[in-house]
């Protein structure tokens, strides 16, 4: 009845685990509590839950990558005390079975249910406002996105306290991760939540895709959009390229799996080099994927907080989509050491420096950018200057291992941990980070905290110098990754200062989460009744903050780059355009519950398949199928906001800012 | 407080030639990335300084966002150091492949190296002997390597001798390694392979070449011999202490190589 579900799933003699779902329920729990107690789930359900709203869809990715980023923390802290304590003999607190499913779920949280979410839930928030449009191409699909990632979420979670997740790494190399060497659930946990948000990713590389190339503002050409919005199509391009790639990877793993196939395996013909190849061919454009809305997010705040447009604008495109390109040609590098031949090592390895120079050009036009400005230290400009001086480290030590005979002594190393960490945090976490306290005003009507902001950024910059400058040390030394313990003691006092480093890291959260928290009951205080809290030169501070439901109640008319910075210079803002007569209704797309409603038959189809429980997946197969012929034969799909409304909505903020 | 930092067992203390040769690029690229790296570090925070809001000496330039003659130059700096590194790339590629010959007049000795869960075993074919996380090699000698894997994939990597490749089922690799002068050398492996990972440690042994004739001879006095049924012991999952068998079943790499174990 159950498959393979028994009590023994439960890790009733594992004590973290045990007591860390404990804890998660009981706080889940509370929040249920009072949510209910105080009326709120009707509210939230109507407004967020089944929103369709850009913004609001954006603004939940964001929390979902907050709240998952402190789980993949927590992982991370424990692996960091780990090592420092299992030095020459001693075994340490985490025994390998253990140990291994945490450097596996923290791989894999990070890249998939932080930094992805927190990219999508950015452009989600940003790209739709800044082309000065109401919404993106497909709403519908982007709260399935949402809904979809969340279930991806939720699965992950889930095998902390039943059953266990994937012992093998983030990417879950065969034959390792195959039936005969990982019998147990945690591959097919792994397996099924990534299908299932990958899902989600694919529908927002679609939606966004056609988004910024089908609708924009009048008058927006391509050589008027924002650079956020260029790396926005990039990235998403990208995901469209690659993703499929990857669920066809993980299809063929879970035929492996569950129906006897031979694509991986050692016997009867599989090939797990395959899966290598295939696995890189989706994970280095997903670096790109990541990296390239993180530079457009430093491109917008360089620029507004330096006073100037953006230096090099063309040049800057160029480089975003030479980058875009080339990402797609250098997969062979994570793997020099599978015995390759000289020229295919040398040409790959070619390929990947190349990238180094339209990166390089980004860099040099950011620099220029600040030349002649008049820069204000705000907590977004600090992380993107920390952001420079970072990245260009973590870019040297990329371009070294694209070296191959320097790769063939570093391949997975410590000092390759230390390179990948150096590029995502002080890359695509600075960015997100910045992005977040760039556009926190525009989403919510009142500022973050600066000290407290700033506060958190150093501990950030500090603490990631702290942590992982000690690895580049211990991969020279010999230091290989996911070692649970080892034999040398001098590596220890390096250990000790990574986990230094990450208890920083640990504070600049803390404050990270304080700051919100003063922030919103210091709100009345730090309102920004503006739109344009930052003196911002593209359309999304054109509109109020928050911005209605519609963004904009007359279409922007777009006359230059750096649109509204232009309407300013001109003396004209874009809400003192037309008279009150001229107010014409606007039509919104309807709220719907499709999306959370697939989620959920998603979260009962993997749970099901997971455990082999085939009657349950069944169900959730034909509740997915449902759901959607369901939503086919709506009849409303559009409510009108009436120009009364909008009149009243632009009246209010006209009073508000005079 | 003096710390004994343990560069002695990292790929900055090389002690052969292909671990040489590969510090020597490792310092060459960085050190021509570094002249790049710090002087943008540098100008980064220099120019955001001088131009920050609060100085009136900086001159503000609201407008200014294009320069054809800079645009020139920002793209021909990247271009430069690529390309001066992809001839590094490729030189080096091609020089330090991990199955090409080193040059030398001793005869390279012959290793097969077979990655089990979770240890090493290592099969003298010309010597007729086998041992188990102990690799003794004489120094002075090229070292061929073959290499698979009797179980999942892992990397086979003696950090100061230099170059790691991969070892997986039912595929060979080939890897030359030379051990400059006699020493022992901690070897692991570098592919996450299982529970049983971090003992994956072997030491190498490089003996004078007398000593290493010597320990041949040791070795055929072992007491097991590593047939049929003593690889299948072996090869169960766990770790093993280091040891060696004095005689080895004909054919066992081969047959392990081809995935017929």
């Amino acid at each position: 009845m159950l498959g393979k579900l028994t009590w023994n799933a439960i890790p009733f003699d594992q004590p973290i685990p045990l007591i860390a779902s404990a804890l998660v329920l009981v706080v889940l729990a509370g929040v249920a509590y009072i949510v209910l107690r105080r009326g709120w789930f009707p509210y939230l359900w109507r407004e967020w839950i089944t929103s369709v709203d850009h913004k609001r869809i954006g603004v939940m990715y964001v929390l979902l990558a907050l709240v998952m980023m402190v789980r993949g923390f927590i992982d991370a802290l424990m692996m960091r005390s780990q090592l420092a304590l299992a030095a020459d003999g001693a075994p340490g607190y985490l025994p390998p079975d253990h140990y291994n499913q945490i450097f596996s779920a923290h791989g894999t949280i990070m890249i998939f249910f932080v930094a992805m979410p927190f990219m999508i839930g950015l452009m989600n928030f940003a790209v739709p406002l800044q082309l000065g449009v109401r919404d993106v191409a497909f709403p519908t699909l982007n709260s399935v996105s949402l809904w979809l990632s969340a279930a991806g979420v939720l699965l992950v979670n889930v095998s902390l306290l039943v059953g266990e997740f994937a012992k093998t790494g983030w990417l879950a190399y065969p034959p390792l991760s195959e039936l005969a060497f990982s019998p147990g659930v945690g591959v097919d946990y792994y397996l099924w939540s990534l299908q299932i948000s990958g899902v989600g990713s694919l529908l927002t590389g679609i939606n966004f895709t056609t988004t910024i190339l089908k609708l924009r503002a009048p008058g927006m050409g391509y050589d008027r959009m924002p650079i956020f919005c260029w790396t926005a199509l990039a990235s998403n391009l990208l995901i469209v390229a690659a993703f499929p790639i990857l669920t066809a990877t993980y299809a063929m793993l879970l035929l492996d799996r569950y129906l006897g196939f031979h694509f991986f395996t050692n016997e009867a013909g599989g090939n797990a080099m395959m899966y290598v190849n295939l696995i890189w061919a989706w994970g280095h454009p997903e670096v790109y994927i990541l990296i390239l809305p993180a530079f457009g997010v430093f491109s917008e705040v360089i620029a507004t907080f330096s006073g100037k447009p953006l230096f090099g604008y063309r040049s800057m495109i160029v480089a975003t989509l030479a980058i875009c390109m080339l990402s797609f040609m250098v997969w062979l590098h994570h793997f020099f050491t599978m015995g390759a031949g000289a020229d295919v090592n040398a040409f790959f390895g070619i390929m990947t420096m190349i990238i180094a120079v339209p990166t390089g050009v980004k860099v040099f036009n950011w620099i220029f950018t600040l030349f002649g400005g008049r820069v204000r230290f705000t907590t977004p400009m600090l992380w993107s200057l920390g952001f420079i001086c970072t990245f260009v480290i973590g870019g040297m030590t990329g371009v070294l291992m694209a070296i191959p005979p320097a790769d063939f002594v570093l391949h997975n190393s410590l000092f390759l941990v230390a390179h990948f960490h150096n590029v995502i945090i002080g890359g695509v976490l600075f960015g997100a980070f910045a992005g977040y306290t760039y556009w926190f005003p525009k989403a919510f009507g009142f500022t973050l905290d600066e000290r407290l902001g700033k506060a958190s950024f150093w501990c950030w910059l500090v603490g990631f110098y702290l942590a992982f400058m000690p690895l580049y040390l211990l991969g020279l030394m010999g230091a290989t990754r996911r070692m649970q313990h080892y034999d040398v003691p001098g590596w220890q006092p390096l250990m000790i200062a990574a986990l230094a480093g990450a208890l920083l890291i640990a504070l600049g959260i803390f404050f990270t989460v304080l700051q919100l928290m003063v922030s919103i009951r210091t709100r009345d205080r730090r309102r920004d009744l503006t739109g344009d809290p930052w003196q911002g030169r593209t359309l999304e501070w054109s509109t109020a903050s928050p911005p209605p439901a519609w963004n904009y109640s007359v279409l922007p008319r777009v006359e230059g780059a750096d649109a509204y910075w232009g309407m300013k210079q001109a003396g004209r803002e874009s809400r003192d355009a037309p008279a009150d007569a001229e107010w014409e209704e606007i039509h919104l797309p309807r709220r719907t519950s499709v999306g959370v409603v697939l989620a959920f038959f998603a979260v009962v189809a993997g749970f099901a398949l997971i455990w082999h429980i085939w009657w349950m997946a069944i169900v959730g197969g034909i509740g997915l199928i449902g759901t959607g012929i369901a939503h086919g034969w709506r009849t409303e799909h559009e409510e009108e906001i009436d120009a009364e409304t909008i009149a009243e909505t632009e009246r209010a903020r006209r009073r508000a800012t005079t | 407080m003096q710390i004994d930092w343990p560069w002695h067992s990292g790929v900055l203390d090389p002690q052969g030639p292909i671990g040489a040769a590969e510090r020597i690029i490792l310092f060459n690229a960085t050190s021509i990335m570094l002249a790049v790296v710090v002087p943008v570090i540098v100008l980064t925070l220099g120019i955001a300084w001088w131009f920050r809001a609060g100085n009136t000496r900086a001159k503000y330039l609201p407008d200014w966002s294009y320069s054809g003659h800079i645009e020139l130059v920002v793209w021909s700096i990247p271009a430069l150091v690529v390309l001066f590194l992809s001839g590094i790339c490729w030189i080096g590629s091609h020089a330090l492949d991990p199955r090409a010959p080193i040059a030398s007049q001793v005869k390279p000795i012959e290793i097969d190296v077979v990655s089990l869960d979770w240890k090493w075993l290592f099969l003298y074919p010309a010597e007729g002997v086998a041992s188990v996380n102990r690799l003794v090699v004489p120094a002075g000698t090229p070292l061929h390597f073959r290499l698979t894997s009797a179980t999942v994939m892992n990397s086979f990597f003696v950090p100061q001798l230099g170059s790691q490749i991969y070892t997986m089922a039912g595929m060979t690799t080939q890897l030359v390694l030379q051990a400059g002068k006699p020493g022992k050398y901690p070897g692991l492996s570098a592919q996450f392979s299982g529970d049983g990972f971090s003992d994956m440690r072997f030491t190498l042994e490089a003996l004078p070449a007398d000593k290493f004739s010597a320990w041949v001879a040791e070795a055929r006095t072992a007491k097991e011999p590593l047939d049929a049924q003593g690889y299948a012991t072996l090869s169960q999952p766990g770790t093993a202490p280091p040891g060696s068998f004095k005689s080895v079943a004909p054919h066992l790499f081969e047959t392990i190589a081809a995935g017929k174990n």
